[in-house]
């Protein structure tokens, strides 16, 4: 039996693997979340040290996974990696930047003579943990509201503002986004903590701080998607191939595809119980329903930004320049090549999972944090 | 096309770039080949069950955890800067490039982050042999993970297995094995992993060396010195066996850059191969180019005719075959290719034309010009020269060229003779007397480095102008963003990179001066 794959089948297809990788990315950043906790949770510097050793052990998750994403992007949808990073070079500079103080930061904090201090590193952590989802957040808003480039006949970007990215931050919904983003990972990192961590006191004012992080990722989040359903989008019309500007574009996507839908419910649902049982029910276990939860969210948001005839990377300076799944992607042969390597995907996990497991069967105690072990 | 490129914007573009890759380059090979040798240490551990090894390890590992993350950062900004400052290149290539890029990351970078997680906190949570194994993983994926990137490399040094398409104005992968097995690219990466266990056996061999000069941890101190001996000396007969491999490799494929390194202005038969010499200005002029001639050499006659074409009387290329053309060895001059690549982009003009007009005819015409074998041999692949604007303009600096071969070779062979008198002395049991070897081998701790940097100077200076060799220059490449705007992030990253190196020295120094927990 002989069967083709089609270019469309491919591109829709890597579409998943990113959106799948930025979910995972969008879950890991509980990391960079618990990191923007430093200076206000612990009471003291042994639970400081605790929260850092905790997050430490999977800071390479997440980092890698912003590796393996910006990669897969390249190779599946490289126009949109010419285009973006090319034009939006002040966005994303700036996230490299978090991401490269961070890489340092762990293994050098608290060790003798690092020249700059402890206290600077931590700022490191702290910054790396604020920026990075933020940012994180507005760039990714712009797949929802467009940014300032054209393209040439030869797919040569041309950004035009001056501020290459940094005009993102003046709109709010980038903004409400970014901080939806920031907030979640603030919640994934309490959770994280409460579970991976063996003091109640700092149990306690986790919970305490899980209530104060989830009540403006609510109000930025509600407010993030209810001006999506009813914003106007920016749809690929079937007849021409144009790109043209529809009313109710996203709200149109849910409802034209309804298992994202029920994946999106489905995700705020998770992320609503994960937060209820740690508060009511004393549960340490939040963090693997609100993970699941933010990770079918982002997906099924990534999902309605690039499926059903949507353009995932707009252009409001040129609309015709605007970025689609289709005209971005690469050819039939590096996205059919790539599906082959792409099936190793599961043994990868499976890996992770193992070494996970392996490294989190007992929690970080008092005990162990003075050892002489391996620590930051 | 983008006319009118800013020269600044180009230059400083580069040297972000080169800035972000010397950095990276200053940490990977020890990750590289550090892991290794911890791999080797524990496996005897666990194979003789001798606390001693255990112990031996840890302290190397404490020292492999403080360089590594330092890679991993540069890495990811070097990975991204392929977009942020190269973004005409990352379309023209993106079909490519982008493919070992993203393998990397799913079959490399993984294996290489889960598994360090367990060789640093697992000791006490996994079995012995689980924590072995994490071991040997982590040093596979670390190596796994250069195979990626050197096999892109290898492909803008010479560019196999694509097609252009004119729709989408890119070259296009239609033979993922002609890339992976690129000749060239299976000479860097075995060249340039042998060349990081090089370094980090020296890096172990020259702190070994301290703590006997100190009278200090002498079992740790012999025992390294061992392996890294033995592996040490294996590398660099590795290195030196490749480095040739490479160099035979360059002079087919790109003949330019060999003839740079060589300084051969005119091609030769009976070519004598250059131990070292130094470059003194002339009048001499290649097109409007002025080149450097020898003040002083020491040349082995004949040998670099032997070396690239089998015999003496071989004739290897110069500088000048390449500028002016060689009828009897069918080269094309310079002046040549650009009109042929002014023919091949006045034909994509073309058809992008027809295009926005939907003139059928005309683009089914251009589309079986494109297809046509003749008019890409011919034409086609001399596309990248329509962008040159005087024929000199394809000789890369000879100066820097030359040097950094030269200089990388004569390291390379002074690395053979340090690790087999490091062998020497330790079987005749004399080492710790060899006050004055000591010293020798700790203060070759950096050479390893500036090999390896020279040896990626050489790559890429090499290769100028071009991005892709013959098919893209660095200035077609650059993203169109402000000059300013790349000059402010080279210093911000320059201050950046600076701090943590000096941060990193100086944490490495204490630890070391610690030494082992006993």
């Amino acid at each position: 039996m002989t069967f083709t794959i089609s270019h469309l089948f491919l591109q829709h297809y890597w579409w998943i693997i990113i959106s799948l990788l930025a979910s995972f990315l969008v879950f890991l950043m509980f990391v960079q979340g618990g990191q923007s906790l430093i200076y206000s949770l612990p009471q003291n510097n042994l639970q400081k040290k605790m929260i850092v050793n905790s997050l430490g052990r999977k800071w390479e998750f997440t980092f890698t996974t912003l590796v393996t994403f910006g990669g897969a992007f390249f190779a599946s949808f490289p126009l949109f990696y010419a285009t973006s990073f090319g034009g939006a070079y002040w966005v994303w500079i700036a996230i490299l930047f978090s991401f490269t103080i961070q890489a340092i930061a762990y293994e050098f904090r608290s060790k003798p003579n690092n020249v700059f201090g402890q206290k600077t590193f931590d700022l490191f952590l702290f910054l790396n943990g604020s920026l990075g989802p933020f940012l994180i957040g507005v760039a990714v808003a712009t797949f929802f509201t467009g940014a300032m480039f054209s393209l040439n006949r030869m797919n040569q970007v041309h950004w035009a503002t001056p501020w290459y990215g940094l005009e993102a931050l003046l709109n709010v919904r980038n903004l409400a986004l970014g901080f939806a983003v920031l907030f979640i990972a603030r919640i994934n990192g309490l959770l994280y903590i409460i579970n991976s961590v063996d003091d109640e006191s700092l149990i306690k004012r986790s919970v305490k701080r899980l209530i104060t992080n989830s009540i403006p990722f609510l109000i930025f989040f509600l407010y993030f998607i209810v001006s999506l359903l009813v914003s106007k989008g920016f749809a690929v019309d079937s007849v021409t191939g144009n790109i043209i500007i529809e009313k109710f574009k996203y709200l149109h996507n849910f409802v034209e595809m309804p298992v994202v839908l029920v994946l999106f419910l489905a995700g705020v649902i998770g992320v609503l119980s994960g937060i209820g049982i740690t508060i009511l029910k004393k549960s340490v276990t939040g963090i693997w329903f609100s993970g699941a939860g933010t990770i079918l969210s982002v997906f099924s948001l990534f999902l309605i930004a690039g499926f059903n005839g949507t353009s995932f990377y707009p252009s409001i300076y040129d609309l015709q320049s605007s970025l689609t799944i289709r005209n971005a992607s690469s050819s039939l042969f590096t996205l059919k090549t790539m599906m082959y390597v792409s099936f190793i995907m599961p043994f990868v996990i499976a890996y992770i999972w193992y070494a996970w497991k392996a490294i989190n069967r007992t929690k970080i105690t008092e005990g162990e944090m003075n050892s002489d072990g391996h620590a930051y | 096309m983008i006319e009118n490129i800013d020269l600044d914007l180009v230059d400083w573009s580069r040297a972000q770039f080169a800035l972000t890759a010397i950095y990276h380059w200053l940490f990977v090979p020890l990750t590289l080949g550090l892991s290794f040798i911890l791999a080797i240490m524990e496996t005897i551990y666990v194979r003789t069950g001798k606390e001693e090894w255990k112990r031996i390890t840890q302290f190397w590992m404490t020292l492999f955890g403080i360089n590594f993350a330092i890679g991993i950062a540069t890495g990811i900004i070097l990975e991204f800067e392929f977009g942020t400052n190269w973004s005409n290149y990352s379309w023209f290539v993106g079909d490519i490039f982008g493919a070992p890029l993203a393998m990397e990351a799913i079959l490399a970078f993984f294996l290489e982050s889960t598994f360090v997680a367990v060789m640093f906190f697992g000791w006490n949570k996994v079995s012995k042999k689980y924590h072995m194994v994490s071991t040997w993983l982590v040093a596979i994926g670390a190596s796994l993970s250069a195979l990626w990137i050197l096999v892109a490399n290898a492909w803008m040094q010479n560019p196999v297995g694509m097609m252009f398409n004119p729709d989408t104005a890119r070259n296009e992968m239609v033979n993922f094995w002609a890339i992976l097995f690129n000749q060239v690219a299976v000479d860097k990466f075995l060249h340039t992993i042998s060349s990081g266990f090089l370094l980090a056996s020296m890096f172990v061999l020259g702190i070994s060396a301290w703590f006997l000069l100190r009278k200090r941890e002498d079992l740790l101190a012999k025992r390294s010195i061992l392996v890294a001996g033995v592996f040490g000396l294996l590398s660099s007969l590795l290195v030196a066996f490749t480095g040739d491999g490479s160099a035979r490799r360059v002079s087919k494929v790109q003949p330019v850059k060999f003839a740079s390194m060589e300084a051969l202005y005119e091609g030769k038969n009976n070519a004598g191969l250059i131990a070292f010499g130094i470059l003194k200005d002339t009048n001499k002029k290649i097109g409007e180019k002025s080149v450097k001639e020898f003040a002083f050499k020491i040349e082995i006659p004949g040998l670099l005719s032997v070396l690239t074409g089998g015999d003496k009387d071989a004739y290897v290329q110069g500088l000048a075959d390449h500028m002016f053309g060689n009828e009897k060895l069918g080269i094309i001059s310079v002046p040549d290719k650009i009109q042929r690549g002014i023919v091949a982009r006045d034909a994509l003009t073309s058809y992008k034309r027809a295009k926005l007009i939907n003139d059928t005819a005309q683009i089914e015409a251009l589309k079986g010009v494109f297809n046509d074998k003749d008019f890409h041999n011919k034409y086609f692949r001399y596309f990248g020269y329509a962008s040159i604007n005087k024929p000199e303009d394809v000789i890369p600096d000879v100066t820097i060229s030359f040097y950094s071969f030269h200089f990388m070779v004569i390291l390379g062979f002074l690395f053979i003779m340090i690790f087999s008198a490091a062998l020497y002395l330790l079987f005749r049991g004399t080492i710790a007397d060899k006050r004055w070897f000591l010293w020798i081998a700790l203060l070759s701790i950096p050479l390893p480095y500036v090999a390896g940097e020279l040896g990626w100077i050489l790559t890429e200076v090499g290769r100028q102008p071009w991005i892709i060799q013959d098919m893209m220059t660095v200035s077609k490449a650059v993203s169109q963003i402000s000059t300013g705007s790349v000059i402010t992030t080279f210093i911000l990253f320059a201050v950046l990179f600076t701090g943590l190196l000096i941060s990193e020295i100086s944490i490495m120094v204490k630890q070391i001066k610690t030494g082992p927990k006993h």
